[in-house]
């Protein structure tokens, strides 16, 4: 699959249609967005060990392939799985049915294994079979244009990266927190004369100076009605890295016309000493879904979280402590819209003859069927949207309702 | 499309600049690839080596600290602020290289493999990556592929990120011996499946899963640490044979000269021409290179059994190596060339230091969507320009263009006359009027930085 992908701002430039970029498409053109509900989309980049994650414990062949990692007390989540102890912040939330996960799940991605092509894969939310002329844009993306009408902040992708999965002919907005542009009248005059030729310049830059304003404008009115969830934000646990960064600007966009929100999350490429190094990137993850809570506050019962991951890892424990690229893998869920408190999925086995290429958890869903139903839970989209459009000929009627 | 000094100084080096005239000819830009590479000599990175003894040190210092020494942890923090200083000044050199080479073609090679051998320093070594360049990179931009391969592939650095250090042939007396203390030990797949498909073949390349298993039980025996470097540890080698691409490696006893002779065969294989190929020509020409150009690099490969010299000198004499400028410059690009359109000199930022590089470079760089050996994994950076046009990534560039007045030492030139140092014949008519009409000379020499004539190469 071709790296080339046309992203977001290529597509509008080409299309001459950026929302941000036109004078002819103000807020009157637009209705906001019609929904009340919120998506948090994480993508998981470097393949989580879903196996660590959500333990099958009670699966007779999982003590023996994991001899080291096996070790040490999950905590209980229905008798047959236990729950990583790095993710013991979450465990009131499953308790409390906000927190839910699909195992053995995976995308049609097959085979080769490299992290990237499986994360471009996961995130234009196509087959592997999508030849060219298919689509070239990612699936959140395509699910805005299945909704006529929506402004750039509907949907925000976050951080420095241009996520894929956000990126086509729908407006979007793209932003990193902590970024601001200022110019002076002249010097914005002149930059937007020089840019006038150049569409993709032309787009990125009013897009900066409009975001750059709105936050500035969103902080002061901030400061003035700061309120006991903001607090509580404060007290999130965790520092300020980067992907507090990242939850935090997510939850004060959320908590205004934002409804769609994604970042990414590295740290998942546990080849080595994964008892060492998963807990870190877990509690990043627990992190992020308990500023979320607090943030969002009462907005949470009506949020769901879901998050992502190219393939799962070996099924057996590597030589260096660690697991290696694998296939199916673990979908995480949370928010109070969800209907959490299970581990949905069928179940395939862990014996040799079980497994795919026997070696890896064999996927018996598609990880783009629990996609589908989260947005046709918040969202309302249709099944000819779903399975047309969006997700192109996913069948995924055999998935549970997980919305509430 | 044929030979401009224009098009030579922008693409195939770091822009021009009011210090150095342009290439006059492809000869003489081969000319200097092929002579002694008097940069590294005027701007020296000590090679990782030399750090042994400092991470000897620094270990030492900290089982010191945890046996109960008091004074060791004001050491360890003495420490720790050197080897930042170490660490700004390896991109300080990498960037005095960038500004006072005349034809900087090599600079910019050396870019192009360091990003195709990807590392990141991992704990202690995190701040080693320019040590690997200089090692692994640099000697053999104009040398083999095949050696570049072996110097980069067996590289303690690479070793480490790859975490082929702990690999062990499950067969061997090693994983036997840690079996019977109740250890497990075994293989790790992962250098050898980035080394198929990001190093050599590229993902489409005709390799299998059985493949990546065979050459990484080949590859075990391969070890690193920061006392020696790296160490060849037979015991851990996986006995036997092994096949990789249908050709059978190894034997009774391991040796490394077994990794090398893999290494040496992937290296010329068909499909390696190919992915190499492709990258270079994206690399230097555009997102979607003209086919002819692919093919010419991907035969001069074949034909030399991989002689980057060659390859490179097959790049320059190729009329659609000439086309006009199409590619969008990385934020490491633009910040090199943006200092050397402004006559900085290489002295000027040698002796920078810590916080000023992080002011002027690596909060700018990270701002731009590029942090300093900081890719997200080990297939670097990405190429296509539209990945580095976000409205963030974007607002960095701008940002730092409109506030370059504010380096150290620089002296701002009259922007009516910069847009000809910097552009020369390659910069618009608007462009030219808003340098003239801007307000101060901050913000039209800031305009002509951020303006998508500069941004190209």
């Amino acid at each position: 699959m071709s790296r080339l992908l046309l992203t977001r701002r290529n597509f509008l430039a080409t299309a001459g249609c950026s929302a941000a970029a036109s004078p002819l498409l103000t807020s009157m053109a637009f209705a906001a967005a019609p929904w009340d509900n919120r998506l948090v989309v994480l993508i998981l980049r470097g393949a989580m060990d879903g196996l660590d994650v959500v333990r099958p414990v009670g699966d007779p062949a999982f003590a023996a392939a994991r001899p080291t990692l096996a070790a040490g007390d999950g905590l209980a989540l229905d008798g047959f799985f236990t729950l990583h102890p790095a993710l013991a912040p979450l465990h009131p939330l499953w308790e409390a049915g906000e927190l839910g996960f699909a195992h053995a799940v995976s995308t049609p991605y097959r085979d080769r294994r490299s992290h990237f092509d499986g994360q471009d894969l996961l995130e234009a939310g196509t087959g592997f079979d999508a030849g060219e002329g298919a689509a070239r844009d990612g699936w959140l993306n395509r699910m805005l244009q299945a909704v006529p009408g929506l402004e750039a902040d509907t949907a925000y992708a976050i951080g420095q990266e241009d996520l894929l999965m956000l990126t086509g002919a729908a407006p979007a907005a793209n932003w990193s927190p902590g970024t601001r542009l200022a110019l002076s009248p002249q010097a914005r005059r002149l930059i937007e004369m020089v840019y006038e030729e150049h569409p993709a310049y032309r787009a990125a830059v009013l897009e900066a100076l409009t975001l750059s304003e709105d936050i500035a404008a969103a902080e002061a009115a901030g400061r003035e009605v700061e309120d006991g969830e903001m607090d509580a934000m404060m007290q999130a646990p965790g520092g300020k890295g980067a992907h507090m960064q990242m939850a935090e600007f997510a939850v004060q966009r959320l908590r205004g016309d934002t409804r769609i929100a994604a970042f990414s999350l590295g740290g998942w490429d546990t080849h080595n000493t994964q008892a060492r190094t998963l807990p870190r990137t877990l509690g990043q993850l627990a992190d992020v879904i308990s500023l979320m809570r607090a943030g969002l506050g009462p907005l949470w019962g009506k949020t769901g979280v879901i998050a992502m991951t190219e393939f799962g890892r070996t099924v057996r424990e590597n030589g260096t402590g660690g697991t290696d690229h694998g296939t199916g893998g673990l979908m995480l869920m949370a928010g109070g819209a969800m209907k959490g408190g299970q581990v949905y999925g069928r179940w395939p086995g862990l014996a040799e003859a079980d497994l795919y290429a026997r070696r890896d958890l064999m996927p018996t869903e598609d990880v783009r069927a629990y996609a589908a139903r989260a947005m046709e839970g918040f969202f309302g989209l249709s099944r000819e949207a779903l399975s047309g459009s969006v997700f192109p000929r996913l069948d995924y009627a055999g998935a549970p309702r997980i919305v509430l | 499309m044929s030979f401009s000094p224009e098009i030579a100084a922008i693409r195939f080096g770091y822009g021009l600049s009011p210090r150095h005239a342009p290439p006059g000819s492809v000869a003489e830009m081969v000319a200097a690839l092929h002579g002694p590479d008097d940069m590294a000599a005027a701007f020296p990175i000590a090679p990782f080596a030399e750090r042994l003894p400092w991470y000897r040190e620094f270990s030492d210092l900290s089982k010191a600290r945890r046996a109960g020494d008091e004074t060791a942890l004001k050491k360890i923090k003495a420490m720790l602020v050197d080897d930042r200083e170490a660490h700004t000044d390896m991109l300080a050199a990498t960037l005095a290289r960038a500004l006072e080479a005349p034809h900087p073609l090599r600079e910019r090679l050396t870019r192009f493999w360091a990003d195709h051998f990807t590392v990141k320093g991992k704990g202690v070594a995190r701040k080693a990556v320019q040590r690997f360049v200089e090692d692994a990179i640099r000697p053999h931009v104009t040398g083999s592929f095949a050696a570049m391969l072996k110097a980069a592939v067996t590289h303690p650095l690479m070793l480490l990120y790859l975490d082929q250090n702990g690999s062990v042939g499950p067969g061997s007396n090693y994983a036997a011996r840690q079996a019977e203390r109740g250890k497990t030990r075994g293989l790790n797949e992962n250098l050898a499946r980035e080394v198929l498909e990001l190093h050599t073949m590229g993902v489409g390349g005709r390799y299998t899963q059985e493949d990546v298993r065979q050459f990484a039980e080949l590859l075990t025996g391969l070890t690193m640490n920061l006392r020696q470097g790296m160490v060849f540890r037979p015991r851990r080698a996986e006995p036997g044979e092994e096949e990789v691409l249908g050709k059978v490696y190894g034997g009774r006893k391991a040796r490394l000269e077994h990794v090398h002779a893999v290494l040496d065969d992937i290296a010329v294989h068909p499909d390696t021409a190919d992915h190499i190929a492709r990258k270079l020509a994206v690399h230097f020409v555009s997102d979607t290179p003209p086919e002819g150009l692919v093919a010419a690099l991907r035969a001069r490969f074949e034909e030399t059994g991989g002689d980057l010299g060659a390859v490179t000198e097959a790049l320059l004499e190729h009329p659609e190596a000439w086309g006009p400028l199409a590619k969008t410059k990385q934020p490491y690009d633009f910040l090199a060339s943006a200092c050397r359109a402004l006559g900085v000199e290489g002295r000027q930022l040698t002796g920078l230091g810590f916080r000023k590089m992080m002011l002027y470079f690596l909060r700018p760089m990270q701002a731009m969507g590029q942090p300093w050996e900081q890719p997200l994994g080990p297939d670097g950076w990405a190429e296509d320009g539209a990945h580095w046009l976000t409205p963030q990534g974007l607002a960095g560039r701008i940002n730092w263009a409109m506030s370059v007045s504010r380096v150290e030492g620089l002296s701002l030139p009259d922007p009516r006359r910069f847009v000809v140092t910097a552009l020369g014949r390659q910069a618009s008519e608007r462009l030219a009027f808003a340098a003239r009409a801007a307000e101060r000379e901050a913000e039209g020499v800031g305009i002509i930085l951020a303006s998508p004539d500069f941004q190209r190469r």
